[in-house]
């Protein structure tokens, strides 16, 4: 069987969107906060990808000039320089979200989101001196009691 | 209960994102622009890479945007990671095994060859500034890694991505004073194809290069230490 170049193309935009798919499952169904920035990685190249095929066509050839004759068609430049930039500027998100991973479990010792979610808001309630919120309909999470809540790790350079 | 929903709502996304692309036409080129670009770059830029005069050319702006970007992530990072008393305390390093320490010195100068390749070819092969300034980074960085006693000047790093800058601007500012627009391409456009041809192109993507090789560079040791 072969494919005629618009069955490529299909099946092309099928894997982007799929991409997209498995990441948003990715940043919906993970706790952990390197997965999740693994699946807006995952999704993002999935955006990349059906970018790139907006300006793709099956019959023409990269967009450089080379010595020879001038080929047939070129494909559109311009998806491909928006992705370039597409592209830097998701490394310059993921480099930042890692640096903040790091603080976060030299401070928690925890990267899992509903951990997190308890201890911050037990320190944003401390810290700002208020009763913790709580309601009759309040959520009552505790964690297990093996796995009992790390006390916050003494910070670097206290604020004394 | 929550899995279920997110797969449901994942699956409708893609429902959804397929019917778009089913209605987009692809494999056709959807604007005129691309065509009217790849019809005058030979004459008013002299690239032979169409996608370097996209991005440093015709989208100048939007690439000192980007490299704006960049730099605020790289310094953020780098406030985030560093200590907060200032006082740079550094963990004892070891040096790395014979095989890394063999490798990266072996590496070292094929690294950096092929990262200025990629950077000064930018305007005629696939490449260009952002990619090779990847490159560069790497290249200290594995020896960095190797090495304990090869520590990462972070003065000299922000002075070469603080002069990269300003030679950016520099270039874009030199165009304006010209009687052009900011950024508009200097020099003569040359041969399409030669080295030295594209104007100022080259320096952009060198500028560029130098930029984006330091900022990674810093970032990953900050990330490493």
């Amino acid at each position: 069987m072969t494919l005629n170049p618009p069955d490529l193309i299909t099946i092309l935009a099928a894997g982007s969107v799929g991409l997209i798919a498995i990441g948003t499952i990715g940043l919906a169904v993970s706790r952990h906060l390197l997965r999740l920035v693994l699946a807006l990685g995952l999704a993002e190249a999935g955006a990349n990808l059906l970018l790139v095929l907006a300006g793709y066509r099956w019959d023409a050839v990269a967009p450089i000039l080379t010595g020879a004759a001038p080929a047939g068609a070129m494909v559109d430049p311009i998806p491909q320089a928006l992705v370039l930039t597409s592209i830097v500027i998701g490394v310059g998100v993921q480099a930042l979200a890692v640096a903040l991973m790091i603080r976060i479990k030299a401070a928690y010792g925890t990267l899992d989101i509903r951990e997190l979610k308890v201890l911050l808001e037990r320190d944003i309630c401390a810290e700002a001196g208020i009763v913790p919120p709580s309601s009759i309909h309040r959520p009552n999470y505790q964690p297990p009691p093996g796995t009992a809540l790390p006390a916050r790790v003494a910070s670097t350079g206290e604020s004394a | 209960m929550h899995k279920l929903a997110s797969l449901l709502f994942a699956l409708g996304l893609a429902f959804l994102l397929m019917g778009l692309a089913a209605q987009l036409p692809l494999g056709a080129t959807p604007m005129g622009i691309g065509a009217d670009i790849l019809q005058r770059t030979p004459s008013e830029i002299g690239s032979a890479n169409i996608v370097t005069a996209v991005v440093l050319a015709y989208r100048g702006i939007d690439t000192l945007g980007e490299l704006t970007i960049l730099f605020a992530a790289a310094t953020t990072a780098g406030m985030v990671l560093s200590p907060a008393g200032g006082a740079a305390v550094r963990k004892a390093r070891e040096d790395a095994g014979l095989v890394l320490r063999a490798g990266s010195d072996l590496l070292f100068p094929l690294l950096l060859m092929v990262g200025f390749y990629i950077v000064l070819h930018g305007h005629l092969t696939p490449g260009g500034g952002f990619q090779g300034g990847v490159v560069l980074a790497a290249a200290f960085f594995v020896s960095f890694l190797a090495r304990a006693e090869k520590q990462p000047s972070h003065s000299c790093l922000s002075l070469i991505e603080a002069v990269a800058g300003a030679a950016f601007i520099g270039i874009g500012l030199a165009a304006l004073l010209g009687g052009g627009a900011f950024l508009q391409p200097l020099l003569e456009t040359g041969s399409v194809g030669a080295l030295i041809s594209a104007g100022s192109l080259p320096l952009l993507y060198l500028a560029v290069g130098l930029k984006v090789g330091a900022e990674l560079a810093s970032l990953l040791a900050h990330l490493a230490e």
